[in-house]
């Protein structure tokens, strides 16, 4: 079955407004067979507290990267996942998180990997569903095992590798880290010194439009018209651009990267998961420093 | 070789070593909700606490040592429990203790707990980052008393 859209007129003027929803649509929702709602969030702890009763809890370290290699889970891995919990292919996906939903869009930009065909982000994430309080439960609903088929990762149209940002270079790559990071003052975000790169600075070319600037004050993301402002006429993408996002790991530019693909509808915009922590490592990588784009 | 972990911190470890990893999640927050607020000496000139900065979340901690006997300082916020749960861990395990026996906490400790694969490598950085920064506050902290 389908389950409708979110009408609220915000979304109806982003491109895509069947992949996002607001808190109150998701209140009127809850317990509608076929919609499953997950968590993500950076805290692994957080969903324990609390989180929107029957929601999955889906961690990006324990559960979306590979154990051993830097990659992701394979289908089997992803297939296995879904199974328990219970969730099937035809299933509306609802994802929220901490963190004004950066965990929340990497899980999202994961599962379209994956190809899952029908998966919305809860605007403004876990802080808002709380703020406005909305119930919470340390209830873990039981699940019934699914039977999710196995489908292969598809890393071509979302993803991109290292050697699809230098085949790129000299057309559109947003760095959507802090201004800190994105001149060379710092090899890492403030606080996350953790996550560093041996060398500071940005890819040349990339243009600086730091990820928080696509949403307000209470994690929900900016108008069409805003976001419209902040991509084109300030950064200067231009409509049909092909775009590369980086940040540090590749989770604040699946923000950005779900921004630009379905509020603004660029049509091929990769997220460059590598990021800074590995091109900022890349033997002979170019590195440009400063506050200017520089030249590819 | 015997191990130099102090008694309350094995017994954490034994604790959860026992459980399964789902409920290790709980145990962890168990630790986070009994986090002790500072005192309020402390809690009203935060500016006098060490960042954590290997923690990806604000954690401040600092380290008494009045006639050789050490207590630990941590607050972090709610938001933050994982975080919580690791300063709860060393509070409760190295407040009361010697200085000496502080310092002989074997460093890798936070890896001993059987949290790397359901909580991560990198978020256990944090954990080690607060307890080599303890111990350090402690070695100046005996050396200037």
């Amino acid at each position: 079955m389908t389950i409708p859209i979110d009408n609220t007129p915000k979304f109806q003027a982003y491109a895509h407004p069947e992949v996002i929803v607001s808190t109150e649509w998701l209140a009127d929702h809850l317990g509608t067979p076929g919609l499953v709602v997950v968590e993500s969030d950076e805290d692994v702890l957080l969903y324990e507290v609390g989180h929107i009763s029957g929601a999955a809890k889906i961690d990006w370290h324990t559960d979306l990267n590979d154990a051993v290699v830097r990659d992701y889970i394979d289908g089997h891995g992803f297939q296995e996942l879904m199974n328990r919990h219970g969730i099937s292919r035809d299933d509306t996906i609802v994802i929220y998180g901490d963190n004004k939903n950066w965990w929340a869009t990497y899980a999202l930009w994961v599962f379209k990997l994956f190809g899952h065909p029908d998966v919305r982000l809860l605007d403004g994430g876990r802080e808002k569903w709380i703020a406005e309080g909305r119930a919470i439960t340390t209830d873990v609903a039981p699940v019934t095992e699914g039977s999710y088929p196995l489908v292969a990762r598809n890393d071509e149209n979302i993803r991109a590798f290292r050697d699809d940002v230098v085949a790129h270079l000299g057309k559109p790559l947003i760095d959507v880290r802090s201004p800190e990071e994105y001149s060379g003052e710092r090899t890492h975000m403030p606080n996350y010194p953790q996550e560093g790169a041996l060398r500071g600075g940005h890819i040349p070319g990339a243009l600086s439009v730091p990820w928080a600037r696509a949403v307000s004050e209470d994690g929900t993301y900016k108008s069409r018209a805003e976001l419209e402002t902040l991509y084109l006429t300030d950064a200067g993408l231009q409509k049909g651009d092909d775009v590369i996002a980086y940040c540090r790991i590749g989770e604040r530019s699946s923000h950005s990267w779900f921004a630009l693909k379905y509020l603004l509808g660029f049509e091929t915009v990769r997220n460059y998961d590598g990021s800074w922590t590995e091109w900022g490592s890349l033997v002979r990588a170019p590195i440009a420093l400063g506050t200017e784009p520089g030249r590819s | 070789m015997t191990d130099s972990t102090p008694p309350a911190l094995r017994d954490t470890r034994n604790g959860f070593l026992e459980l399964d990893e789902r409920s290790r999640l709980e145990f962890l927050l168990e630790f986070a909700n009994d986090l002790p607020p500072l005192p309020p000496h402390y809690a009203e000139h935060e500016d006098e606490l060490e960042r954590v900065e290997e923690c990806q979340s604000p954690v401040f901690i600092i380290v008494d040592v009045n006639n050789d006997v050490v207590t630990v300082h941590a607050t972090a916020p709610l938001e933050a429990p994982t975080t919580r749960g690791f300063a709860s861990i060393l509070v409760h395990g190295l407040t009361g203790l010697a200085s000496q026996a502080v310092l002989d906490c074997p460093e890798d400790f936070p890896l001993t707990l059987g949290l790397t694969k359901i909580v991560s490598p990198l978020r256990l950085r944090g954990l080690s980052g607060m307890l080599w920064r303890i111990k350090r506050q402690v070695a100046e902290k005996s050396v200037a008393g």
